[in-house]
């Protein structure tokens, strides 16, 4: 069931009531039953594939754990008897023990996702390589994605790799862990939970917080009011734009560039804060997933500020240990030895390349999106190997660095550059995505803006105010909220105005938002992913 | 530890790294920084950093960063 | 927890009374356009018990004149009808009507037999916003429920017309709580002429045979009038489009004879009734116009007097006195709308 639909709203309201009338040892346990119930509601063959996670991943990591605290107590009691060079001996067969579990599940349950969600892509790619041999065709096969499975997959891994470094613990119990993996609010669309952080509130009673209850309701109806009032207006013109790239070139690719930020934006983080609006409902603390990403003055630092918990999971659990590993190190000092100071970067580099490789792949499994990978990973090379210059600008101008004019225009050019690139997610496929955006150098006609054209593109020019106000309201907010976001600046103020808030969101929602006949309740758009 | 002052420096020349003791939480090295580091500690000091080092704990300061590097060299 | 138990008390009424007030300020007010949408609930208006109940589409509402009923018979009478008006949504008004008052005649128009799914939902919300909330709508909706509609929002039609917000107007304002009524007794007056000409005969079906859903609801209609005690007609209004094709007509004819009902079919009557086409509908033959009702609903009249046991009431003090104001309301309307008439036709 999407967010959106009045199925999710009849859960929650009945998960919810139950939640604060039982027992609080046993809320975690309703919380489960209600991740399944989420779950099972998308079709049962999805809890198989999840189960498989969620099974796999609790054994690996209890014997895991336990082969390291066998091995230390070992150590412990022969500690005497050994020398340095024996305990070493010891430790790393240990852990070579220890990581061929680690690789088994690993193997198991990044295989299924490939399978499950690459499969077709490889097909297809291997039939277009043998029509252009002359050979025959491969059929593509009825794969259908379990929901959210490039998320739970992700969570449970860094869970697990988090035991073998032993940063975690191994939950004792497979219920617990279970909640862990399903747990609804986060299992359509991230954000990806580390076990440290989640655990601290998910297993605990929690008492019913009127202010707690309030505020979260609050962000959920907010993020409810970004999507349904801006992002599926958003899209309608966006559908039209997109579904005839011959008619619309030029102006309209900058409006699809612009169009889809908006959209995106308001979409995926509208999602987020349903998320975690709801966990604090229910008094779980969810991890920030976006951190006002539009207002970021560089791609490197974009990417520290929207989809977080992605980028800190690829950070930390593909870039990290793949930069220290053996052969890059190699290749680093190779490099270094030959290259001088450039050398030093080459290893770096082609870790980020690999990693913004992976990273396209895992948004989607299509050519689009690896380009648009590949492209994030050289503009940050690109911005990064050009720094000296920048030293040098900056020197030359010192007033500029700082002042609030520069930083309008750095923002201003991750906006449009980010955007650029992301238009790859909207167009058909690559060459079609260049093509348009050639357009707008060669075919720009800036009168389309005002003529009244973008009134006939499916929405009416009211729509098109609402839409604008509701961006509007959105950066407002984050303006307003730098410190401390508005919601919880104003609930000081008076607690009434938290569920004032929420009594004024519902009514825009039910008034301005975009469902029902006459408009397709589009679902949110990292729900593939 | 002069030697991985001298590294970091070369990193950022800007920064006083003696004293500074908030080089992650004040995002002064970031991701590409911190790998950077660790290969140049291990050409320079021989030491292998494994990937469940890399935590902000380790690399907030010269200081903390030594001391790994002298930890994993005991091992 | 007495302060938040009130704040929450105080938020929630705040919330209800502001939906009610925005699920008032959007339903569709049906007063200057489409006067059809506000048919069914004028209904719930009327003080006094009525004789017969028509049920049924267009060539119902359209077509007889209760007013001419009381005028020249005494009869009392209500006309439940929409446009469209499906079957099913027939038969759950007749069973409706029924919780109000037990009239001696039923009469229903057969042409809705030709349906046997639901059509449209602009014709639903039509027929089904203005009943008042009760089984038989949850009933009805749920017959009539096209895929794309939601049931949620015939309890809650703000979830429907959340998107006029841009169409709202002084209208809307002024009638929030309040209609004007548009009709005679159910019966929406038109005094256009519009001559019928080269009327379309019906093209061939493959299949005349009417759905089976539409003779389980015929069926239930005979059975819930035969509990009441209550005479059904059936009827075929004289509306020369859609076509009433002579399979359709057997098949009506052998149903009525089993069930012992009557059944007129006034297409057939044209001559004897006096409609003349050329003069008496106002959108070429699909409609009769206030004369051609009129003609109809004095052979009706008579007929009734004749075969049903129904009474002239024009002497009972509580009629006379509701219905001459009906009829003053009928007179002035009939003088306002032929002078629009003859103002856009000066010939």
């Amino acid at each position: 069931m999407s967010f959106a639909s009045t199925q999710f709203l009849a859960f929650l309201a009945a998960l919810f009531l139950v939640y604060y009338a039982i027992p609080q040892r046993h809320q975690w346990k309703l919380l489960l039953a209600g991740s399944l119930f989420f779950y099972w509601f998308a079709g049962w063959w999805c809890l198989i594939y999840i189960g498989v996670t969620a099974v796999t991943t609790y054994f690996a990591a209890r014997k895991i754990d336990a082969l390291a605290r066998g091995q230390e107590a070992w150590l412990r009691e022969h500690k005497a008897g050994l020398s340095k060079e024996e305990r070493k001996a010891w430790k790393a067969r240990g852990k070579a023990v220890r990581f061929r579990w680690l690789l088994g599940c690993l193997l198991v349950n990044f295989g299924v996702l490939a399978v499950v969600k690459y499969t077709n892509f490889v097909i297809g790619n291997a039939n277009a390589a043998l029509s252009l041999l002359g050979g025959g065709q491969l059929p593509s096969l009825p794969m259908v994605l379990p929901m959210g499975i490039s998320f739970y997959t992700f969570q449970a891994m860094g869970y697990l790799i988090d035991v073998y470094w032993g940063k975690c613990p191994a939950e004792r119990s497979l219920g617990r862990f279970a909640l862990f993996v399903t747990f609804f609010p986060q299992l359509i669309q991230g954000p990806i939970s580390r076990f440290g952080d989640l655990s601290r509130t998910l297993y605990a009673g929690h008492s019913w917080d009127s202010r707690q209850i309030a505020m979260g309701a609050e962000r959920a109806l907010w993020g409810l009011a970004k999507k349904l009032i801006v992002a599926d207006r958003l899209a309608i013109p966006l559908r039209t734009l997109v579904a005839d790239p011959e008619r619309y070139g030029g102006v309209y690719v900058l409006a699809v560039i612009f169009l889809y930020a908006v959209q995106l934006y308001a979409d995926f983080t509208g999602g987020i804060d349903i998320t975690i609006g709801v966990a604090r409902m229910l008094g779980v603390q969810v991890t920030e997933n976006f951190q006002r990403p539009f207002f970021s003055k560089n791609a490197a630092e974009y990417w520290r500020r929207w989809h977080i918990t992605m980028g800190t999971w690829f950070r930390d659990y593909l870039f990290y240990p793949m930069s220290v590993s053996k052969p890059i190190l190699k290749l680093h000092q190779r490099c270094r030895n030959r290259f001088g100071r450039f050398g030093k970067r080459i290893s770096v580099h082609t870790c980020s390349l690999i990693l913004w490789f992976v990273t396209g792949l895992w948004h989607g499994a299509s050519w689009n999106f690896i380009v648009w990978g590949l492209l994030n990973g050289i503009v940050i090379i690109i911005s990064q190997e050009l720094e000296p210059l920048y030293d040098k600008f900056h020197a030359r101008f010192p007033r500029l660095k700082g002042s609030r004019g520069w930083d309008l225009v750095q923002v201003l050019r991750t906006f449009w550059l980010m955007g650029t690139i992301r238009v790859l997610d909207v167009y058909r496929d690559v060459p079609l995505t260049f093509r348009q955006l050639g357009t707008v150098l060669t075919g720009c006609r800036p009168g389309t803006l005002w003529d009244g054209s973008f009134l006939e593109l499916g929405i009416g020019g009211g729509d098109w105010l609402v839409a604008a106000a509701g961006a509007g309201a959105m950066l407002a907010c984050s303006l307003l909220g730098r410190r401390e976001p508005v919601r919880e600046r104003l609930a000081r103020h008076s607690p009434h105005l938290a569920w004032g808030g929420c009594v004024a969101l519902i009514w825009l929602i039910l008034i301005f938002g975009v469902y029902g006949i006459g408009f397709d309740a589009s679902q949110f758009i990292y729900n593939q992913f | 530890m002069e030697d991985l002052l001298s590294i970091l420096k070369e990193l950022h020349p800007e920064v006083d790294f003696e004293t500074c003791d908030t080089l992650i939480d004040d995002k002064i090295l970031d991701s590409i920084d911190i790998v950077t580091l660790v290969a140049e500690i291990g050409s320079e000091f021989d030491v292998e950093v494994p990937a469940e080092e890399l935590t902000p704990e380790n690399f907030n300061s010269a200081k903390a960063l030594w001391a790994m590097i002298q930890r994993l060299d005991e091992a | 927890m007495k302060r938040n138990i009130r704040a929450a008390l105080l938020w929630g009424a705040i919330l209800c009374a502001g939906l009610w007030l925005l699920n008032a300020l959007f339903m569709p007010k049906y007063m200057s356009d489409i006067p059809e949408g506000a048919l069914i609930a004028e209904y719930y208006r009327e003080e006094t018990s009525h004789d017969v109940i028509f049920i049924g589409d267009c060539e119902v509402y359209e077509n007889f004149s209760p007013d001419l009923l009381w005028r020249e018979y005494g009869v009392t009478s209500y006309i439940r009808g929409s446009a469209q008006q499906l079957i099913w949504q027939s038969y759950y008004l007749m069973e409706e009507t029924l919780k109000y008052e037990t009239p001696k005649v039923m009469v229903f128009n057969v042409l809705s037999m030709k349906y046997g799914e639901p059509q449209s939902e602009a014709y639903n919300r039509l027929n089904l916003d203005g009943m008042r909330l009760s089984p038989q709508k949850l009933a009805a909706v749920r017959a009539s429920m096209t895929e794309e509609e939601s049931f949620l929002s015939y309890l809650f039609p703000l979830l429907r017309y959340h998107a006029r917000w841009d169409e709202l107007t002084g209208e809307d304002v002024k009638y929030l709580t309040r209609r004007d009524i548009v009709s005679d007794s159910g019966y929406l007056m038109n005094v256009e002429v519009r001559p019928a000409e080269n009327v379309p005969a019906g093209r061939p079906l493959g299949d005349y045979s009417f759905a089976p859903a539409c003779w389980d609801y015929l069926d239930k209609m005979a059975d819930l009038c035969e509990k009441h005690g209550v005479r059904l007609v059936l009827i075929k209004a004289p509306s020369l489009y859609p076509y009433w094709y002579d399979q359709w007509e057997e098949q009506i004819e052998d149903y009525a004879a089993r069930r012992g009902l009557a059944y007129i079919n006034f297409l057939e009557l044209t001559g004897e009734i006096g409609v003349d086409f050329s003069a008496d509908t106002y959108d070429s033959g699909l409609h009769l116009n206030l004369y051609g009702a009129e003609k109809l609903s004095r052979w009706f009249g008579a007929w009734l007097m004749e075969n049903c046991p129904v009474e002239d009431r024009r002497s009972q003090e509580n009629y006379a006195r509701v219905w001459n104001e009906k009829s003053a309301a009928y007179a002035a309307r009939k003088e306002r709308l032929e002078a629009e008439w003859s103002g856009k036709n000066p010939a």
